[in-house]
């Protein structure tokens, strides 16, 4: 089987085995990513020199034996949205030209713990803020199933890359669905864990209360692996949770619903979502119920307010975390001729160096902040956020997991929704809830819709600190899947085989 | 028209004029590391020697708070009678400036951790004559504090006009208190002393608590002043104005007392006070008009997503409030009851700042009087010379209570002590390795005095025969004699006894 289209549990066990090395597992995706990502254009960065001096060291540590960590020599594609010692770190935006950083995120770091090999920094909507990666200052990610259409976003590189075989595992970030969303419409697994239980130090803010980064792979097992890997307690992020990682892996492993309570959540579904999306979800949560599951309906009648809340909030936060690019200590400087003063340069630097959609949410939040208008946007915002989280206490008191589709729709065609924000942001209908309460969810992919022939994903959601169960439905829901299918829905892929 | 040609003198304007005055007062704490990170926050290290990603705000760090820091802010709470908030965040105020890393400072808004204390301070109102002010403190909130920007180029230091600008963020995410009042009514023409007294009081309270080491002209205590003055009688209240840059105590003195005079002036032409801020020149001591209301900003404060909410518990406060030191008044009551002292002498020991080193003087062993005769006199005079403070003198307590040991025993006598003093000053050790470098001691063996005396004898017949007539007085020219001889060493009172022995 060629190297790079193994799961990372398969390349873990080949290369402790000794059947493969790491330069070879290491070398072989380099070559995939130069025979492929001009089309699919999933990488911002490709590190081969570092890549491979990190494979280098991890086969002579096994030569040695030398202690190695669980994903030593395994590829890992990172969301360039991660501080990256020494790696340019764009966050897809012209203001971080150059930038490259004088520290790893603790994610990156832990990465490098594990012995996973960091193949480079993935294209992602400018400082996350997108759904199909269109934002970005270099151009759209191209989705492997249709090369036609979005890959999600805005970690849309990272769930490209996994998809199009450039790497088994990706990092991407979640504030509003930006690791669901691109997973669910590229046909692989995505999860965005308990809010607090993976780092954020390092990654470069959008919005401070909401952003979860997270892992993509190409089966669930892989996911829990990657999951696992980066999770846990990090005393540089006050907001960061001191308890135990959630035993994930084990979860996935066990694959077992027989007796879990299931909702299905009552407002994210019906009218304005693609038919196609709506039958195989339904037909998910039939299987769900076949394989022992007990399924019920659960209403959460403040969902609708979700995503009106989310763009106060999050434009809020970003208003002011975007504040720091000024021109000043690094990144783009625009006009320092020596005839303007420092406010004028910032002006000038923020005026060319962020994209449209960045403006757009810097400009909404500044006036969402501003004195007179706080109480009446922010303010009620906050409180729409409370309900949220009181809606999912009262449905998590009834049920262990809430379902959902991922997204309302499959993918949709570079440039259809470009100049529609609001169209935009509705890709985001089913993934917002959860950020807003921080809670647990998972997209796992559930089939293709038959009247486009594009990935549907099954959304699950888990109680803070509860991601484990996501793994245990998502991997039951895989197993019965692909038996159905009679191999990975991701097999079906086309839109590299021309 | 925000500044008249012509001032009102203070005590005309007072004839007029109630002032209200208030003060915010921001301290840097001395926490061996940052607010936010774990940088170092030594005073004058190499420009951004001590920064790291969290401090300078590079992409992607994320602040986690010194629980030091909320320590010491909890203790300046207590101290100063305030209520301890059971639970609060810190809050973003959001603004533009290149010395700010994020162009957002983290501080706290609506939710401060210490409110609604206050502070007593015995105010001097002149001739001798003190009372008590008690000071209301609104609140008591934590921030970081911005890095330092140098402009370069201009004649004034200012940004304006400026070739270039120089940032050092070693200052940035330092610690800060700030210290707000309440408004200060009813205080009439003390209003001035009681800013200063307040401020005095405030350090001296700071610095008891050792957290921080409150130097004003470090800036690690700066200070602005709200000033606004009401007609009499008429219960309205004026426009304020705030006074920023005002760097010593006697500054804060002096800015009430200008912004009173300009005030009075500009309403007694019909004009009206412009709410602004106003910056107070140290060597004119006059202020200028600086930001006003008009171009303020909106803040856009909301609270700081990066970090949980401060929770401390009632529990943790108690062992605060159990650990804190006698508080500055308390002690000034107590030392000068102990040491039977008059109000103004408390008061001039105040002045000179020597309490402290009167107090660690007399805790090593020499007497109140003693202690401060040697600092108030001898060692001021020092100071003053070589235009330091009494606590940079290169002489601990310890020395000047072991001089004063030396010349209660008559070891050594004054003039023997100040050549003593001289040599401690001089770095040549303590006084009794002085006293032996440079052998001091003072002469009483009747052996090695007698000789001096006899010569002393023969040298004045004129004399020795008024004594032996009965004139002992006379004695002094003798004493006189055998000292200088002796290079002042002599035991002054024993060769009196020996002259008149010789003589009687």
């Amino acid at each position: 089987m060629e190297l790079t289209h193994m799961t990372a549990a398969e390349l873990s066990a080949a290369l402790t085995a000794g059947q493969v090395s790491a330069t070879e597992v290491t070398q072989a995706h380099l070559d995939r990513i130069a025979a492929v990502d001009e089309r699919v254009h999933a990488f911002l960065h490709v590190a081969a020199d570092s890549a491979l001096a990190q494979a280098a060291d991890v086969d002579e540590r096994r030569r040695t034996g030398a202690p190695l960590g669980p994903l030593a020599g395994v590829p890992v594609a990172v969301k360039d949205v991660f501080a990256t010692a020494g790696l340019p770190t764009t966050c897809g935006s012209r203001i971080l030209d150059g930038w490259r950083p004088p520290y790893d995120a603790t994610i990156t770091q832990r990465l490098k713990g594990a012995g996973a090999i960091i193949l480079g920094k993935t294209n992602m909507d400018e400082f996350a803020m997108g759904s199909s990666t269109e934002n970005s200052a270099f151009g759209p990610s191209h989705n492997p199933w249709d090369l036609t259409k979005i890959p999600g976003g805005s970690s849309g590189g990272s769930a490209a890359a996994v998809a199009a075989y450039e790497a088994p595992l990706s990092i991407g970030t979640d504030t509003g669905g930006s690791i669901r969303q691109p997973a669910a419409v590229c046909g692989i697994v995505g999860t965005k864990p308990t809010y607090g239980g993976s780092s954020r130090y390092g990654v470069v803010a959008f919005a401070s209360s909401l952003d979860t980064p997270g892992p993509f792979g190409r089966t669930v097992l892989d996911t829990a692996l990657l999951h696992e890997a980066i999770s846990g307690y990090d005393p540089m992020d006050s907001t960061s949770i001191d308890a135990p990682v959630p035993p994930v892996l084990a979860a996935a492993r066990q694959a077992d619903v027989s007796g879990m309570r299931i909702g299905v959540v009552t407002e994210l579904g019906g009218e304005g979502y693609q038919p196609g999306v709506l039958s195989r979800f339904a037909e998910a949560v039939e299987l769900l119920e076949s394989l022992g599951a007990k399924v019920t309906e659960v209403s959460c009648p403040h969902f609708k307010y979700a995503l009106p809340a989310y763009y106060l909030i999050a434009p809020s936060e970003c208003s002011s975390n975007l504040a720091r690019f000024d021109a000043m200590r690094y990144g783009l400087r625009v006009g320092d001729d020596g005839t303007r003063d420092a406010e004028e340069v910032m002006a000038l630097t923020r005026a060319q160096g962020f994209g449209a959609e960045v403006k757009r949410r810097i400009i909404l939040g500044a006036y969402a902040l501003s004195s007179g208008y706080y109480d009446a946007y922010y303010g009620k915002a906050q409180q729409v956020r409370t309900l949220i989280i009181r809606d999912f206490d009262a449905a998590f008191s009834q049920v262990d997991v809430l379902v959902s589709p991922a997204t309302p729709t499959t993918a949709f065609g570079i440039g259809e929704r470009a100049d529609d924000p609001m169209a935009m942001y509705l890709a985001d209908l089913c993934t917002i809830p959860s950020d807003l309460a921080g809670n647990a969810a998972i997209s796992v992919p559930c089939g293709l819709a038959p009247e486009d022939g594009l990935p549907v994903g099954l959304q699950v959601m888990a109680p803070a600190l509860a991601d484990d169960r996501l793994y245990r439905v998502a991997a039951a829901a895989e197993a019965a899947l692909v038996g159905q299918w009679g191999q990975p829905l991701l097999a079906g892929a086309k839109g590299l085989s021309s | 028209m925000t500044t008249p040609d012509t001032l009102v003198p203070f005590a005309e304007a007072m004839e007029r004029y109630e002032p209200v005055i208030g003060l915010e007062t921001h301290v840097e704490l001395g926490t061996r590391t940052k607010m936010f990170c774990g940088c170092g926050t030594a005073f004058g290290a190499e420009p951004n020697s001590q920064v790291c990603p969290v401090c300078l705000g590079l992409p992607g760090s994320l602040p986690v708070v010194n629980r030091n820091a909320i320590e010491y802010a909890i203790r300046i709470g207590l101290a100063l009678n305030c209520s301890i908030a059971p639970w609060g965040r810190f809050a973003r105020k959001n603004y533009f400036y290149p010395d700010m890393p994020k162009n957002f400072q983290i501080s706290q808004y609506d939710e401060p951790l210490c409110v609604d204390g206050w502070l007593e301070v015995l105010v001097e109102t002149g001739h001798g004559e003190h009372r008590t002010v008690r000071v209301g403190i609104e609140r008591v909130h934590l921030e970081e504090d911005t890095g330092k920007s140098l402009h370069v180029g201009g004649a004034t230091g200012r940004i304006h006009g400026a070739d270039y600008s120089l940032v050092d963020y070693n200052r940035a995410g330092i610690p800060l208190v700030e210290i707000v009042t309440k408004t200060i009514e009813g205080t009439g023409a003390d209003a001035p002393v009681v800013a200063r007294t307040y401020v005095t009081e405030l350090r001296d309270l700071i610095r008891s608590l050792g957290v921080s080491d409150v130097r004003m002209e470090e800036g690690s205590l700066r200070c602005d002043v709200n000033t606004s003055l009401s007609p009499r009688g008429s219960g309205v209240w004026g426009t304020r104005t705030e006074t920023k840059n005002v760097n010593s105590l006697r500054s804060v003195e002096r800015a009430v007392q200008f912004e009173i005079e300009r005030q009075a002036a500009v309403l007694d032409g019909g004009g009206r006070i412009v709410q602004e801020t106003r910056h107070f020149h140290e060597d004119t001591g006059t202020t200028t008009a600086g930001r006003s209301k008009e171009e303020a900003q909106d803040y856009r404060y909301f609270p700081e997503p990066d970090l949980v909410p401060i929770a401390p518990s009632a529990d943790w406060v108690e062992q605060i409030r159990a650990a804190l030191p006698e508080a500055p008044a308390a002690r000034r009551a107590r030392l000068q009851a102990e040491w039977a002292l008059s109000e103004a002498d408390m008061t001039a020991l105040r002045n000179a700042d020597a309490l402290d080193l009167v107090a660690e003087t007399v805790a090593a062993g020499a007497s109140p009087a003693d202690a401060r005769k040697w600092w108030l006199g001898e060692l001021a005079r020092r100071a003053n010379e070589a235009a330091t403070g009494l606590d940079e003198l290169a002489i601990t307590p310890a020395d000047v209570a072991r001089v004063a040991a030396l010349v209660a025993t008559g070891a050594l006598n004054d003039k023997l002590a100040r050549q003593v003093i001289d040599g401690v000053l001089a770095g040549e050790g303590a006084p009794d390795e002085v006293v032996a470098a440079r052998g001091l001691a003072v002469v009483s063996d009747d052996g090695a005095l007698t000789a001096a005396v006899d010569e002393a004898i023969a040298a004045n017949p004129d004399v020795a025969a008024r004594i032996r007539e009965g004139k002992v007085n006379a004695a002094g020219v003798l004493v006189g004699a055998v000292m200088k001889a002796t290079r002042g060493q002599a035991d002054a009172a024993r060769v009196r006894e020996l002259i008149l022995a010789r003589l009687s």
